[in-house]
């Protein structure tokens, strides 16, 4: 049974404490929501799940096994879908997509670009250079990405911005389809997010409210 | 290797599809050297004497015209973070970028640098070790110059900082590409001169890819 685990996660941005003490547990199939305000470390969360920033404290495991022993098989199984989207005006929708296909596929970046973009309903715009694009359909280009190869995590920070109610709902069938594959979730939003039996975790909870006098001593190889 | 190549591929495309990247730095280059009679007086012995030094001053200002901008886009739409979970390397990531800006600002060079020799009225014997010294120093300027803009990532007023940072580490490029061609031209052997180019170079190689990577990690920090 994969499991992906926080333990005590401490992050540190400049001189701030954004969360303290932070724990969460994903198995198999889950989904995770991350609640809160804005500054409530939700994005630095999944830059952390990301291996994008390393935790101050506390670490990740992946089955049990610390994930910063090998970052790079953790890198082959997420996916990011952050702020930014990533995409040049100058290229195609398809061009977008067919870059950041993997290699090792039989199937050539295109043909990989234009089923993930089928699948956000995206494929008239195939050939149409993304500075015409919406933000909603930016973002929908940019969700997309996920679907180019399987992965096993799914980090979305706020995927539903800019998208209308139906696009929406189409993110929900593609995320139920990967959760029923055995995928796991975690999104940071502030809206509903079509995420059945998601486990709920409030920022709030983990703010830095107190010295860390109690805390261990840092582990030097976390740092 | 196959995303590699695909990088510098996509690189090469959007320099293509925007355009001013790819002519301004020859642009740049030819009149930063036309510049030169002007300031100096028409006088043939005296352009003929300083060209090779003019030339090579002129590809070093070039090639820095677009460095600011090699890894700050990437970086500004979240491209840079998307490459850094990618399965490339990022020191391959920054060896990919260097070879598309090398591709896109110094060959260009190479072309234009015999015309200038022309006009500045340097001696045919020069223009093969011209045309050679630019072959191995500019990538060397592209693989220098990244390591300025990966550490300049993020920062204001990135691309003057660069300069300052990147210009007293061209020096030695400069030294030996100047000097192999006044060595031909004063009929000696070129051959040292452009050993040590070569030398440049393949230190080049591993240190820029070193480097940009550790700035790169640290810029996405």
């Amino acid at each position: 049974m994969t499991d992906f685990t926080g333990l005590r996660l401490t992050c540190l941005r400049g001189e701030r404490l954004v969360f303290v003490g932070l724990t969460f547990q994903l198995a198999a199939g889950g989904a995770l929501v991350l609640a809160g305000p804005n500054a409530s470390g939700k994005s630095s969360l999944l830059r952390l799940m990301a291996s994008l920033l390393r935790p101050w404290r506390g670490e990740l495991r992946w089955n049990g096994a610390p994930v910063a022993d090998d970052l790079d098989a953790h890198r082959a199984r997420l996916r990011y879908v952050g702020h930014l989207d990533a995409i040049k005006p100058m290229l195609t929708a398809e061009e977008t997509l067919g870059f950041w296909a993997p290699s090792q596929s039989r199937l050539t970046p295109a043909k990989q670009a234009r089923q993930a973009l089928e699948r956000f309903g995206l494929d008239r715009l195939a050939t149409v250079p993304t500075r015409y694009f919406s933000a909603g359909q930016k973002r929908r280009l940019n969700l997309a990405r996920l679907l180019l190869a399987p992965a096993r995590l799914w980090l979305l920070d706020e995927p539903t911005v800019g998208l209308d109610h139906a696009a929406i709902v189409q993110l929900g069938e593609v995320l139920a389809e990967h959760r029923s594959a055995g995928g796991m979730v975690v999104a940071a939003t502030h809206t509903d997010l079509p995420l059945p039996g998601a486990d709920h975790l409030r920022m709030d909870d983990f703010a830095f409210a107190r010295p860390l006098l109690d805390e261990p001593a840092p582990d030097e190889n976390l740092l | 290797m196959k995303r590699f190549v695909r990088l510098v591929g996509r690189d090469l495309m959007l320099a293509l599809r925007q355009g001013s990247d790819a002519t301004i730095a020859v642009m740049f280059f030819v009149l930063v050297v036309v510049l030169f009679p002007f300031g100096i007086g028409p006088e043939p012995n005296i352009l003929a004497r300083i060209a090779a030094g003019v030339i090579w001053v002129a590809a070093l200002l070039a090639s820095l015209l677009s460095l600011d901008r090699l890894f700050q886009a990437d970086f500004e739409d979240g491209s840079l973070e998307l490459m850094a979970l990618d399965s490339l390397p990022l020191e391959l990531v920054a060896l990919a970028k260097a070879t598309a800006h090398w591709l896109i600002t110094g060959v260009p060079l190479l072309v234009a640098a015999p015309l200038l020799a022309l006009l500045l009225g340097m001696s045919r014997d020069g223009f093969g070790v011209l045309e050679l010294t630019l072959l191995l120093g500019t990538p060397s300027l592209s693989l220098i110059g990244s390591i300025g803009a990966a550490l300049t990532l993020g920062a204001r007023r990135g691309g003057v900082l660069i300069s300052l940072l990147i210009l007293p580490l061209f020096i030695p490029v400069l030294i030996f590409g100047a000097a192999a061609i006044d060595s031909a031209l004063g009929g000696l052997s070129a051959r040292p001169h452009l050993l040590v180019l070569g030398a440049l170079l393949a230190a080049a190689l591993p240190m820029a890819a070193l480097a940009c990577a550790a700035a790169l990690r640290q810029a996405l920090e």
